[in-house]
Formats: C-alpha cells, sequence, structure tokens
C-alpha cells in the first residue's frame, strides 16, 4: 500500500532538511523524483542519494515565489517525466521576530514563500493532474500554523494559510480524483533545533508527550502515507507529526 | 478539419456528452451538465488545441457552443 512504482514526485525546497528526508523517502516507495530548490547546484547532494536508490531524478531551479518560475519548472518537468502524480509543497523560510520589531519585508518574504508559493505550485501542478484524473498534493504547514507562536506571526500565518488552502484545493479537486492534504510537523531534530543551547532542548522536550524531537523521516514517513493509495480516502486534512505536542 | 468540428470535439470529449447535444445554442451548465471545475477545463483544452491563450474576463463569457466558435473565429482561430 505504501508505494508510489512508477509515479513521479516533485519536492519543492528539496536541497535540505525535510526536502531532501521527503525525496528520498518518496524514492524508496519507487518514484522518480524531480527535484526543485532556488538553485539546481544545491540540489545535488539529495539528487545523488535518489540515483543511489536507483530512481530517475531531474533537478530544476525554481523560485517558488514567482508565477513565472513555477510555470516554466513545471513546464520542464511535464516534458521530462511525462507527467506529475505527486506534488509536496516543501519549500519554506523563517524570519523570525516579535511583531513589535517584525519589518514589512519580513513579513513579506515568508508570506510569499510559504504560502504564495504553495499557491502556485498547486495552480501549476494542478492543471496537469487534472488532466490525468489523479494526483495528490501534500503541503507541509507546521503545527505553529495551529497553534502560533510568539515570535512567528509571520510563519504562523504563512503556515495557518497552508493549511485552509489545502482543505479547499481538496474540496475544489476532489471530483477530479485530486487529494490535498497537509502535514503540520512539530520541532524536528534540524541543523536548527541542534543549535539551541540543551537547557533549552530539554524544556521543549518537556512540551511532547513522547519527549524527543522528531526526525525528518517521522515526517517523510507521513508525506508518503498522504502520497500513496494507503491514504485513498483521506482528503483536506492536517496531520500533525509532533509527538503529540498539539491535540 | 473546420473551428466548428473542432470545437465540437473538444466539447464530446471533454464533457462526454452527445455530438446531437452539441448545438450552437447549447449552454455547457444548463444544457450540456458541466460544472464549474468543467468550464475551466474546456477553455484550457481551447487554448492548446488553437495554441490561444484565452484572458480570465474572456474565458468567463464563453458559457455556450455558439459563443466559443465565434469567440475563436472573432480573434481569427481557425
Amino acid at each position: 500500500m505504501f508505494e508510489l512504482n512508477d509515479k513521479v514526485a516533485m519536492v519543492t525546497g528539496a536541497a535540505r532538511g525535510l526536502g531532501q528526508a521527503i525525496a528520498v523517502k518518496l524514492a524508496e516507495a519507487g518514484a522518480d523524483i524531480a527535484l526543485c530548490d532556488l538553485n539546481a547546484e544545491w540540489l545535488e547532494e539529495t539528487a545523488g542519494k535518489v540515483k543511489a536508490i536507483g530512481r530517475r531524478v531531474e533537478c530544476y531551479a525554481v523560485n517558488v515565489a514567482e508565477g513565472d518560475s513555477v510555470t516554466e519548472g513545471v513546464k520542464a518537468i511535464t516534458k521530462d517525466f511525462g507527467k506529475i502524480d505527486v506534488l509536496v509543497n516543501n519549500a519554506g523560510i523563517t524570519k523570525d521576530g516579535l511583531l513589535m520589531r517584525m519589518s514589512e519585508d519580513d513579513w513579506d518574504a515568508v508570506l510569499n514563500v510559504n504560502l504564495k508559493g504553495v499557491f502556485l505550485c498547486t495552480k501549476a501542478a494542478s492543471r496537469v493532474m487534472m488532466k490525468q484524473r489523479s494526483g495528490t498534493i501534500v503541503n507541509i504547514a507546521s503545527v505553529i500554523g495551529l497553534m502560533g507562536n510568539a515570535g512567528q506571526a509571520n510563519y504562523a500565518a504563512s503556515k495557518g494559510g497552508v493549511i485552509s488552502f489545502s482543505k479547499t484545493v481538496a474540496k475544489e479537486l476532489a471530483s477530479r480524483n485530486v487529494r490535498c492534504n497537509a502535514v503540520a510537523p512539530g520541532f524536528i531534530r534540524t541543523a536548527m533545533t541542534d543549535a539551541l543551547e540543551p537547557e533549552v532542548q530539554d524544556k521543549m522536550k518537556e512540551l511532547i508527550p513522547l519527549s524527543r524531537f522528531g526526525e525528518p523521516e517521522d515526517v517523510a514517513n507521513v508525506v508518503l502515507f498522504l502520497a500513496s493509495d494507503a491514504s485513498a480516502y483521506v482528503t483536506g486534512q492536517v496531520l500533525s507529526t509532533c509527538g503529540g505536542m498539539v491535540m | 478539419m473546420a473551428l466548428e468540428d473542432k470545437v465540437k470535439d473538444i466539447i464530446i470529449e471533454q464533457l462526454g456528452v452527445n455530438a446531437d447535444q452539441v448545438v450552437e445554442g447549447a449552454s455547457f451548465i444548463e444544457d450540456l451538465g458541466a460544472d464549474s471545475l468543467d468550464t475551466v477545463e474546456l477553455v484550457m483544452a481551447f487554448e492548446e488545441e488553437f495554441g490561444a491563450e484565452i484572458p480570465d474576463e474572456d474565458a468567463e463569457k464563453l458559457s455556450s457552443v455558439g459563443g466559443v466558435i465565434s469567440y475563436l473565429k472573432e480573434k481569427g482561430f481557425e
């Protein structure tokens, strides 16, 4: 059930972190992968990992916040692979700061990548999926989009937006057999959380019933579920992957 | 193939209707059972077939078989 044999998956923000783990996981499940990031050279590491699994991989320089760039990217992917079965909107950034000190530029930058980027990529790929009469879209949101977080007004708003966007797309495209769901990761062990002081890490773990940070693979597993036919009857849902931190 | 026939073929295929239903006066939504997503897909199919770019404000007005045919003719497609 958890397989994607001969499917084509497009993953944005695939150069590192969650995006890389997701691309590798989908490749292990049998998918060919179209990797997207701002700079195609950044994708070499992920591409190498996908190749090592024995799946086809191509790299695309796509700025998800720019309509023309996204349209070109999706056009190239469709030309190279002939279809798009799975879209994972993973590209995202943070520019944290308390509301009173948050600049308009920092607000715009985060909303442009995290929310407008999801809109543009989903719009472009959904044209292909509607025609195919099949497809799955998985949007990487965040528990911050559900619960808010001091110092992340822009990020929280963008991720909350991604959640309601996902529900709307699920409703619009359901009749064409295209599903859309969101994953809301909690604290996932990345370069960002590794940089925190041990005491801070311990404090954060106290908030997590499973008392550990998640691994990128924990999120990738949920993405695989939502991308595959194992979730054939699931659309418009938000699956928190946070060790029980948000219930 | 004449423009009329190309348009009608696309409508028959996209909407899964019979050729005899696709008369010039037929409205996509009222007569041919299309939903709003079908009408978007129809416009996409016309764009592809004729290599045209149909702006959104024009697309909204293309609600019937005859409407599409005269629109495309007006724009010089054949």
